[in-house]
């Protein structure tokens, strides 16, 4: 990234968040009724982007198969139940948790192995609209499937990550700020698997080859590109990137049936960051986390609370109108 | 002429007997030739003679219902097109496909993708011989870009080039593949005067400098005169000539098929 969009990074986001700020403390001087102070300001802020990461984790696992093949892949939050289940019932027959995780990545390789060959192979070349309702089949598939094998009872998924809130910065803000230590894991979790997928996709030849594959099926076939191996090696990382959302997720509030739904929440923070980009995909997750988490707080009040479940939906809606690539996704360029 | 005749070697690829049908259309009609080592051959015939489906068969689009087709002295019935671009055999496309939202750069990288070994691990760290095999690809395409003279649009996405350098770009990517045959699709379809005869000169740099062997299919005559050592004529899916380009160009049977005859 050029030092430029950096340095406009690093200047307009505290800008924006001091004028959030700002505006809110002028609302709380014009009435009584809205509460504000700085410190828990700052404490909402980052709950809401400790809330973010884990929608982050989310889209990432949508943005890896969007970028290697341009399909939305429907199942993605299946997979995240799927693999969560998986786990679980691992554990529950007595393995200890890191063999449960290597199993399970295994099974969902596995699984990606079984998709490109049952059914995206005899889908090359097909519209994109097409391979998607093949996805809306397997998200069914795996929903069904998985709660088959491991029932559908609520289960614990406890791996041992603290779940303790804790007090940070106590001595720069005046009794400290409260964060949830589990969201704060799953927090370095994240940056450290959206670290290694960026540098995979943007500079190595497996990165440049999905890429090109989902450019042009035919033309990465010619310079010799083995597409299947492409497919299955995206489909594992993304169903790799699945397991770990599912035991944040599964970890945060229980593995159940809902968990496949949180798909319909990394609909948003897509839209906002670009389908393409995987640092889009962090940025939007943080962006939605952050906001609908203050807007809830700071403005639930004036609209009778409960915005938090659209406030996600309006800033994606908003998006599209001004950049419909998306904050970081590529320019769409059409020559005619 | 002379000294490119010399030049000139063994047969590299043959194809024999091939006869390709979609339903009832047959698209080629036992069909047979050679290519050889270090030539620029060029595949001419009217519309819908079969000329791309010749080369989807060659680097193995298409699979012929008969026919075979020895490469190297091998012979292979049907063959993946990742196989025939391991063996040597790159292409380019009548409607560019090039990898749009990728930079020039990239889109040449990828046509190095055979030339790295390095496995999946050391890609994922992106360290080690992993970063030194990325180092020593990267100069091979920086000489590509240059002999192609595309230096100055290096980081721009192909999507925003016009037409005549994605062209140029798509040569590019198939050369960085080192390939031994190049099979070119139309490689001057709607160029103007001046690209086309930069993009003549550019083959045959590539015929001289590298020795690679190339089939090329085109409809400027006047190109096709100037640059190609032979010339197979197709029509209706079927051989009708095949010989130095003079010799086409007497032919009754390829002036028939041009101009029609009148029965």
């Amino acid at each position: 990234m050029p030092i430029r969009t950096i340095s406009i990074w690093m200047t307009g986001v505290p800008l924006a968040i001091a004028a959030i700020g700002f505006f809110f403390s002028f609302l709380a001087s014009l009435s009584p009724s809205f509460y504000f102070t700085w410190p828990y300001f700052l404490e909402v802020l980052s709950a809401g982007l400790l809330q973010g990461v884990m929608y982050s984790l989310v889209a990432l696992g949508f943005v890896l198969i969007f970028k290697a093949s341009s399909v939305f892949n429907f199942a993605q939050g299946s997979m995240v139940l799927f693999a969560a289940l998986t786990m679980v019932g691992l554990i529950e027959m007595g393995l200890h948790w890191t063999l449960a995780f290597v199993v399970t990545a295994a099974v969902m390789v596995l699984l990606a192995i079984v998709i490109e060959r049952v059914v995206l192979r005899p889908m090359v070349n097909q519209p994109h609209i097409i391979m998607f309702m093949a996805t809306i089949g397997i998200f069914y598939f795996l929903d069904g499937f998985g709660q088959t094998i491991w029932g559908s009872n609520v289960k614990v998924l406890d791996i041992g990550i603290p779940k303790d809130p804790i007090f940070v910065l106590t001595g720069l803000v005046e009794g400290g700020m409260l964060v949830n230590s589990f969201d704060l894991v799953a927090a370095i979790v994240g940056a450290v698997l959206v670290a290694v997928l960026a540098v995979f996709f943007q500079y190595t030849r497996i990165g440049r080859a999905l890429r090109a594959v989902a450019d042009d099926h035919q033309a990465a076939q010619s310079v010799g590109i083995p597409l299947k191996t492409i497919w299955v090696v995206v489909w594992s990382v993304a169903g790799i990137v699945a397991l770990v959302a599912g035991i944040m997720w599964g970890g945060k509030a229980g593995v159940q049936f809902t968990l496949a739904l949180i798909a319909l929440k990394a609909l948003p923070v897509l839209i906002l960051g670009g389908f393409t980009s995987i640092p889009g995909a962090i940025v939007g997750g943080l962006i939605i986390g952050a906001g609908e988490q203050v807007a809830e707080v700071f403005l639930g009040s004036l609209v009778g609370g409960a915005i938090q479940d659209w406030f996600a939906y309006m800033l994606a809606l908003v998006v599209l109108l001004f950049r419909p690539q998306g904050l970081f996704g590529e320019k769409i360029i059409e020559r005619v | 002429m002379s000294e490119q005749a010399k030049r000139i070697g063994d047969t590299l690829l043959r194809v024999e007997g091939i006869t390709l049908s979609f339903g009832g259309v047959r698209a080629l009609n036992d069909v047979s030739f050679e290519i050889k080592e270090h030539e620029i051959l060029a595949i001419i015939g009217p519309n819908g003679a079969g000329k791309s489906s010749m080369l989807n068969v060659i680097n193995g689009f298409y699979h012929p219902q008969e026919g075979t087709i020895s490469f190297k002295g091998r012979e292979r019935k049907r063959m993946r097109p990742y196989v025939a671009a391991k063996q040597g055999i790159a292409r380019t496309f009548q409607n560019i496909a090039l990898f749009k939202g990728m930079s020039t750069l990239d889109n040449i990288m990828t046509g190095r993708m055979l030339k790295m070994k390095r496995n999946f691990l050391w890609q994922a760290l992106y360290w080690g011989p992993a970063l030194k095999e990325e180092i020593e690809n990267r100069e091979f395409c920086e000489k590509v870009i240059d002999f192609l003279e595309i230096q100055a649009i290096r980081k721009t996405p192909v999507g925003r080039l016009p037409y005549g350098l994605q062209k140029r770009v798509e040569l590019g990517r198939a050369l960085a593949a080192e390939p031994e045959i190049l099979l070119l699709d139309e490689p001057m379809a709607g160029m103007n005067v001046e690209e086309k005869e930069d993009m003549c000169r550019f083959i045959l740099d590539v015929n001289d400098e590298f020795g690679t062997t190339i089939a090329l299919i085109e409809h400027d005559m006047g190109v096709v005169m100037d640059i190609s050592d032979r010339v197979v004529v197709l029509d209706y899916g079927r051989k009708i000539a095949d010989g130095t380009p003079d010799a086409v160009r007497a032919d009754q049977q390829v002036i028939d098929a041009y101009l029609g005859v009148s029965h």
